[in-house]
């Protein structure tokens, strides 16, 4: 997942607003497990990933997630002795003993499934939408050193990933027998540690080790800056007052219930909308 | 005053007996270019490190002596504190770049110095209309070309104006036109700001015309320290694997002093009478006996169709995911025995050439064909190393076949350049004969005498007589052991014919003994340049 400038209002985004922006409906999905609202911080995250011109990397990020999420909802109702209602009574299981799938086991496996898939695809649009070294910007005065860790760690990602693909290809050209595993996973660990080795030095002679705190500066805030911490605001606010209000939850065991009302839809259109708002202003977009 | 005095230094990494530098001693003045030279693993990278601070700060070891970098002392002030005053630069541009984007990565330096705002925006700009690379701004830095990365990386260097600059091989990894690019921004950085440069390079005949001194470091002691045509007598006379080609020619013909540069070089033949004066003659491409060095497409029927094939691509195309085509309806036959030197700048087409010749790769479109299987030795020889012992990646007779067996109980990542290459190499050719060798830029990095062996490996690979393709940058390696040059653009073949055809009239894809002698007699390497030159001698001496 790599970031790349696009001209869209959230790329316009100062990194503060679009890490809020992107970390709302993950907090959504944590707060609230009523399908419908799962459904909509999903829609946020898909719609605006779509209107920041990242829907490509929300669907490559989709293919590790959605596997994810099946396997969670397939194992949630083998592990789960939770539910009243059994749908599937696959008898005795050596070490698990008498195995029951239950409906409501089932139904919050999906759930679970699905509040993974949002909190994933959420990271993917961060990823994907916000500049990295914003970021570390507005952490270096609070941790200048471990922000640019945590940077070059996600940076080294592709870089392995390429180191990994060259050292697959040299291998496919050996005629001889094909090198144990262990020897490959011990030349691609080498590798990683070379590659750091040489990024740290190249780091050394540019200053990092003596590095000082930079003075604070300010910047003045842009409509788009604005518009997405409104939104970001506006989500968490609905999050948290349709939990308190009871229409973001879901009753999972021992019955199964859950409400599907107005309430519930309003709550998820009301999401829909705030996160959408902030793209419908294209000014000042370009760079 | 001096921007950089060492002072008997010696010193030793860590777990290793022999120091890679003992006793040195060296100075560079205040506006001096140095270019520091040797064979590999003489201690260049080593002394280039000590004067940034990394050596012994980053690498640990044991040292003494001295080392000064503008007034700090390196062994009280560790690399940070010395950035601001050396700025440095290695040989892999990917691994010199650390930050999203161009504009992120030249602040950086400067906010490690914890500069204000206005002062980052100012020294980012600066350094970006001094390198060219304004346009580059607010690119991504994954986007960028090897040669545009090593820009960007020298601007990070650069950001802060340090009083002195050392560069490690920074051309190493670049096209001929890139690091051409790259080392007049050097010499125009050196002559406009005043900034010392310490460089370490392979390829002297690059840098020597702007060089002021040439220090030659030899198993980590300096054997030669002189301005460039005092260097060139003394590699004469000591070290023939550093002489450039040009000083080889002059030598050979037994002409006096050995250039520094092309232009010199010229200068000299003419002043003898040996080279046309301007304007007395055709041009060089008009100076080339077979005179069909044309730019045509001759391919698949080349020789008649009916000559046997080692490798055939018909109308290959080759389009990455994203739709940019590598390949363009490329036709290419390689009969068996024959020796090809690819050539082409960075994103031409060659390595995805030699990918699909050896079945890495299908074409999107067109066919390819083998007469048999096809060995491809990729560009980073390592890849092929991952067993702990040498022994253990060849049976005992292919390493002794290869030479190789006096280090078969030594970890592979030991090896030098050229014995971890030979290795490599054997690996790719174990097993049954191959039809076709491949090998993906095989010189980077190396000194003129293993190129050397390299080129007589490769004429005796085509002698058993599978084919041998080489894709490669450097014109000195064609002009050694092919018998035909193929150059690629934007993925398509823009030329194809005998070496002395094609290296015998191009500016950039040219030898410099071609580029003296203005392509003349199809002339490409030392010995027979003096050759024509002697004959030339006798003409104008016998009546």
């Amino acid at each position: 997942m790599i970031y790349r400038r696009r001209d869209t209002p959230l790329h316009a985004a100062r990194a503060s607003a679009g890490l809020a922006y992107c970390a709302a409906p993950a907090l959504v999905a944590l707060l609230c497990d009523n399908p419908i609202v799962l459904g909509a911080a999903l829609l946020c995250v898909v719609g605006a990933g779509t209107a920041a011109g990242v829907g490509r990397e929300l669907r490559r990020a989709g293919r590790i997630a959605v596997p994810l999420a099946l396997m969670i909802a397939a194992i949630n109702p083998l592990v789960t002795r939770e539910g009243m209602t059994v749908i599937a009574r696959l008898g005795e299981v050596p070490g698990l003993g008498q195995l029951d799938v239950t409906l409501e086991a089932t139904v919050y496996g999906l759930l679970l499934g699905l509040r993974a898939l949002v909190l994933i695809e959420a990271f993917a649009l961060y990823s994907a939408a916000v500049d990295p070294d914003d970021v570390l910007r507005l952490f270096r005065r609070v941790s200048y050193r471990s922000a640019l860790t945590a940077t070059l760690a996600t940076r080294m990602v592709p870089v392995l990933a390429r180191d990994a693909r060259r050292l697959a290809d040299a291998q496919r050209c050996r005629p001889a027998r094909p090198a144990p595993r262990l020897a490959l996973v011990r030349a691609v660990a080498g590798g990683a540690l070379d590659r750091a080795v040489d990024v740290a030095a190249t780091l050394e002679v540019r200053g990092y080790g003596a590095a000082r705190r930079p003075p604070r500066t300010r910047r003045p805030w842009s409509r788009h800056d604005l518009g997405f911490v409104a939104a970001a605001a506006a989500m968490m606010a609905l999050a948290l007052a349709g939990t308190l209000a009871g229409a973001g939850g879901v009753q999972a065991y021992p019955v199964l219930d859950v409400e599907a009302g107005p309430a519930q839809f309003a709550l998820a259109a009301a999401l829909v909308a705030a996160a959408l708002a902030p793209f419908a202003d294209r000014r000042g977009v370009t760079r | 005053m001096n921007v950089l005095t060492v002072e008997r230094l010696t010193y030793r990494y860590p777990d290793v007996t022999e120091p890679a530098l003992r006793d040195v001693n060296l100075s560079v003045g205040e506006g001096e270019l140095v270019v520091v030279c040797g064979l590999s693993a003489s201690g260049k990278s080593t002394l280039l490190r000590a004067a940034s601070g990394l050596v012994p700060h980053f690498h640990g070891g044991e040292i003494s002596g001295r080392v000064v970098t503008d007034g700090l002392d390196t062994r009280e002030h560790g690399p940070g504190e010395i950035a601001a005053r050396c700025g440095a630069l290695f040989q892999d541009p990917e691994t010199q770049v650390v930050m999203g984007t161009v504009r992120a990565e030249l602040a950086f330096p400067l906010e490690n110095r914890g500069e204000p705002a206005a002062a980052v925006a100012r020294g980012v700009e600066e350094a970006a209309l001094a390198l060219g690379i304004a346009h580059l701004l607010d690119r991504p830095t994954h986007e960028l070309s090897g040669g545009e990365l090593q820009r960007v990386a020298l601007g990070a260097a650069l950001a802060g104006r340090p009083a002195l600059v050392a560069l490690d091989e920074p051309t190493s990894q670049l096209d001929p036109v890139a690091g051409d690019e790259l080392v007049w921004l050097l010499r125009r950085l050196n002559e406009e700001w005043g900034t010392s440069i310490l460089l370490a390079e392979h390829r002297l005949e690059r840098c020597l015309p702007a060089a002021d001194r040439v220090v030659a470091l030899d198993r980590g002691t300096v054997a030669c320290d002189a301005r460039p045509r005092e260097f060139l007598e003394w590699a004469a006379a000591h070290s023939r694997a550093l002489q450039t080609p040009g000083a080889q020619l002059f030598g050979r013909a037994g002409l006096r002093p050995p250039p520094a540069s092309v232009k010199e070089a010229r200068a000299t033949l003419r002043d003898h009478g040996l080279l046309p004066r301007t304007g007395e003659d055709a041009s060089p491409r008009d100076a080339a006996p077979s005179g069909d060095a044309r730019p045509v497409k001759r391919g698949l029927f080349r020789r008649g169709a009916r000559e046997p094939r080692a490798v055939e691509l018909d109308r290959a195309w080759f389009e990455w995911p994203e739709g940019r085509a590598a390949l363009r309806g490329l036709t290419l036959a390689v009969s068996p025995g024959e020796r090809v030197a690819l050539m082409g700048r960075n994103g031409a087409g060659k390595s995805t050439l030699l990918r699909l010749a050896a079945g890495l790769a299908q074409p999107t479109r067109g066919r390819v064909r083998a007469a048999g299987r096809v060995a491809l030795l990729l560009q980073a020889p390592g890849d092929y190393l991952v067993r702990e012992h040498v022994r253990e990646e060849l049976p005992a007779a292919f390493l002794e076949a290869a030479g190789l067996s006096h280090v078969a109980d030594r970890h592979p990542g030991d090896l030098s350049g050229g014995e971890r290459q030979r290795l490599a190499l054997a690996i790719v050719l174990a097993g049954d004969p191959a039809a076709a060798v491949c090998l993906d830029e095989p010189t980077r990095g190396m000194d003129r005498g293993h190129k050397g062996a390299l080129a007589a490996h490769l004429r005796e690979l085509a002698a058993t007589g599978a084919a041998v393709l080489v894709a490669t940058h450097d014109a000195e390696l064609a002009a050694a052991f092919a018998d035909r040059v193929v150059l690629l653009g934007d993925g398509e073949v823009v030329a194809d014919g005998a070496p002395a055809d094609i290296l015998g009239g191009g500016w950039y894809f040219a030898t410099e003994t071609a580029r003296i002698l203005g392509g003349a007699g199809g002339v490409l390497e030392p010995a027979p340049g003096a050759d024509l030159l002697r004959r030339r001698m006798t003409v104008e001496v016998a009546p």
